[in-house]
């Protein structure tokens, strides 16, 4: 094997792809054998780093230097700097948004320091389309030892011992999970792997498919084995072109080195693989609908009992897992149980990923221990609420999750503690929201995607979100009345109570928090007529200053729907009736002569 | 040109071939052919009812559950405004309104000359470069109304 002294990595995942990685990894890659450096360095392509806000994303190695928002301008000078002379391109670096600190190694930038990667292990470090880097990164030694050193019961119980839980939503005990379906009767199991990532806000589990796919074959093999089934479904969002693509590579590659298929490293252990494209449909993450539509009906839930335990897939005891939950059982097969056990609080072992976004400096993925506070996460690693503006509130856990305020921000994330305080981890999307969101708007936001995603089995949840909706939508654009807040509480905990599945039964909780939390936004949008963060565009108008306005006619030029009139002579002006409210005028102004009011 | 009946059934029969017999076949078909025509057009509809012998009222309950099928032709260009969470605090309602007012089309429209078709989508998952759209295949992150129509004029 050849030897370089030093490797270039390119983040390719889907963030940094669509800042432009594509014409720099072209560029580096050209400068690179221009240069006659190709024998010395090498260029790799990786998945998601995470800081995905920052990108395209460079990574040096051995140094471990991070270069920022590369384009393929700056290439000439990396090559030149950086692997000619060994100096540092200290333009890119990262730098930190208070103090202006520029930091040159990866892992001392904030965003990083208080990481600790299990699951993400190997995203952005490793070429996810070559399975002998993942094996250079201790891939398949659980499995190897697993098969060779472990029965299946064994390895069921050092899942137990490490405390995992379903990072999913639910946060049910995996091990326990697995038991059941290893205990129920039936000669043909099935594994599956929920891959639908239906919260709108949350891409850890595409990073780890795009990044890092081979942990999760690894993961579900192991789970097979303990489980005794021998044939796996990954059932994947259609809107994840590139990671179906990787998982195809993967798999042929498992299959090519025998470790997908019959007689796995020459043992009895034989497991078969598929991946199911999904087709758009956010109660298909639910998993009795999942399963339906893996079998070609429409994605509607079941009650349950009967358990997928029992009665899965296809009538067969199988048992379903998250992306992320499976990423992380190699790990705790190869290090240990009790090792995974050590890190994170006493319910909640381990650690989560975070899908940080909103109006935060750094958004992006962060893999925190459990009891990490959102403060830490938020401040330390997000760097601080975009352009200095104030903290109102963080949203957890999707749209079945909840609202928090400044006053939980030094609550240590975990389970329990978010669902004491009225929202929940669910797949961990953590929307930062400033003095500029309104909480009402959110939470009529959070309705409208359950009830048009509501698949209308029940009426509980097929009307009750639905009134939900109409009250919300009165309430925004001015037409509420105080009895509406009662109407909404009522229908929420109807509604909460009598859904037949997750969808319904947690589809309030935006509103209620929201309610608790916020009361006083709802009063201003229905007593004073007012949206106090200037967001609800029934509530509010675009007008320019006559006195500021220098007559250069940019707003009017720039208008969609030329409502704005004015000349040389005359200062602008917005016709109100007309106005769509887009902001535009206010964005393109060049004398800030446009306000919002 | 449109297809004639009998290239379409031939067409449906090789789609449906690998999956005659076994299970599952339904949406994997769905998907073939929605691939094939840009959309699933009535006659090959019922072409697939007939060859893999599911009634049409089954395929067209599947057809319009799921947000990924349609049943009538569509742009050449598809918009996709993202309107999850992360897009939606960072502005991307704007977007839309002004996409569709720029544009003359509703939600789920296709303009009058077939250029585009303008679809609201929950969350493509390049959260953190919010507010984000696709064109076609490509992301494009970091928008503001004042940029985003030059971004899609620039598709034919
Ligand atoms: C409406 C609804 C949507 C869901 N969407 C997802 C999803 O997108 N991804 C996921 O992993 N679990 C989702 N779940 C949870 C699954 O039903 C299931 O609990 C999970 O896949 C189990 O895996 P875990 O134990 O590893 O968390 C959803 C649940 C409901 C009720
Ligand atoms: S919320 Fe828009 S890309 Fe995820």
């Amino acid at each position: 094997m050849a030897l370089y002294r030093a490797h270039v990595l390119v983040c390719k995942g889907t963030g940094c792809k669509s800042s432009g990685a594509a014409p720099v990894y072209d560029a580096l890659k050209e400068e690179i054998t221009r240069r006659g450096l190709d024998k010395e360095v090498m260029l790799v392509e990786t998945g998601c780093h995470g800081m995905c806000e920052m990108g395209p994303i460079v990574v040096v190695y051995p140094e471990g230097s991070l270069y920022c928002r590369v384009t393929a301008d700056d290439v000439a000078e990396i090559v030149e700097e950086h692997l000619y002379k060994g100096r540092l391109v200290q333009r890119l670096l990262y730098t930190t948004p208070e103090d202006k600190v520029k930091i040159p190694h990866y892992r001392d930038i904030p965003f990083y320091k208080k990481q600790f990667r299990i699951a993400l292990r190997n995203c952005g470090y490793i070429n996810p389309d070559n399975i002998e880097e993942y094996i250079a990164r201790d891939g398949y030694v659980a499995l190897a030892k697993a098969l060779t050193a472990m029965d299946p019961e064994d390895v069921l119980a050092e899942v137990k011992t490490s405390g995992l839980r379903g990072r999913g939503g639910g946060g049910f005990p995996t091990g326990l999970k697995w038991e059941f379906c290893r205990r129920a009767k039936g000669d043909k199991k099935y594994v599956i792997c929920n891959a639908d990532e239906g919260d709108p806000g949350a891409f850890m589990d595409r990073s780890i498919l795009e990044g890092d796919p081979h942990a999760l074959i690894e993961g579900m093999m192991l789970g097979a084995y303990a489980i005794g089934a021998d044939e796996g479904y990954i059932y994947c969002r259609a809107e994840y072109p590139l990671a179906i693509k990787r998982l195809g590579v993967a798999m042929a590659q498992c299959t090519e080195y025998g470790l997908l298929g019959d007689n796995i490293m020459g043992t009895d252990f034989s497991f078969h693989l598929h991946v199911k494209e999904g087709a758009g449909a956010f109660v298909c993450g639910e998993e009795t609908a999942l399963m339906a539509s893996i079998e070609g009906e429409r994605g509607m839930p079941r009650p349950r009992p009967p358990f997928p335990a029992n009665k899965g897939l296809w009538g067969k005891p199988s048992n379903i897992n998250n992306v992320e939950t499976w990423a992380n059982v190699p790990s705790i097969i190869r290090e240990g149980g009790e090792w995974f056990a050590s890190i994170g609080t006493e319910k909640s072992k381990g650690t989560k990923v975070f899908a940080l976004t909103g109006k935060v400096n750094n958004t992006g993925l962060v893999e925190v221990p459990m009891g990490t506070t959102i403060r830490e996460i938020v401040f330390d690693m997000g760097g601080g609420i975009l352009n200095g503006r104030k903290f109102k509130a963080v949203q957890i856990g999707g749209p079945s999750g909840g609202c928090l305020t400044e006053e939980h921000l030094d609550l240590p994330v975990n389970y329990e503690s978010l669902t004491a305080a009225g929202a929940i981890m669910g797949s961990g999307g953590l929307v930062v929201m400033d003095e500029d969101t309104c909480m009402v708007d959110v939470a009529r936001f959070f309705l409208e995607f359950t009830q048009r995603e509501s698949c209308g089995k029940c009426v509980p949840c097929r009307e009750g979100t639905k009134q939900m909706l109409l009250t919300l939508e009165k309430i925004t654009s001015g037409k509420g009345k105080m009895k509406d807040l009662e109407t909404l509480e009522e229908l929420a905990l109807m509604v909460k109570e009598m859904s037949l599945c997750g969808l319904g039964q947690t589809a309030p909780n935006p509103v209620l928090t929201t309610l608790r939390y916020f009361r006083d936004e709802y009063e201003a949008h229905i007593k004073d007529k007012k949206c106090p963060a200037k967001a609800c565009s029934a509530l509010i108008s675009f007008v320019i200053d006559a006195e500021k306005c220098r007559k250069c006619g940019i707003c009017a030029k720039n208008c969609p729907v030329d409502c704005i009139a004015g000349d040389r002579n005359t200062p602008y002006v917005i016709d109100q009736e007309r106005c769509i409210k887009c902001g535009t005028c206010l964005e393109v102004c060049p004398f800030q002569a446009v306000s919002k009011v | 040109m449109s297809p004639t009946k009998a290239s379409t059934e031939e067409r449906i029969r090789q789609i449906v071939a690998p999956w005659k017999g076994g299970h599952g076949g339904t949406i994997p078909v769905l998907q073939e052919v929605q691939k094939e025509f840009g959309y699933l057009p009535e006659d090959a509809l019922m072409a697939v009812s007939k060859e893999m012998k599911i009634p049409p009222s089954e395929l067209y309950g599947v057809a319009t559950f799921y947000a990924q099928f349609h049943l009538n032709p569509r742009g050449r260009h598809i918009i996709r405004v993202c309107r999850g969470t992360a897009c939606h605090v960072r502005g991307s309602l704007i977007l839309l309104d002004k996409i569709k007012k720029v544009l003359q089309v509703e939600e789920n429209g296709t303009t009058e000359d077939l250029r585009y078709t303008l679809e609201p989508v929950a969350c493509v998952g390049a959260c953190g470069l919010a507010p984000v759209m696709m064109v076609d295949e490509d992301t494009h992150g970091r928008l503001t109304p004042d940029k985003i129509m030059e971004v899609i004029n620039s598709y034919e």
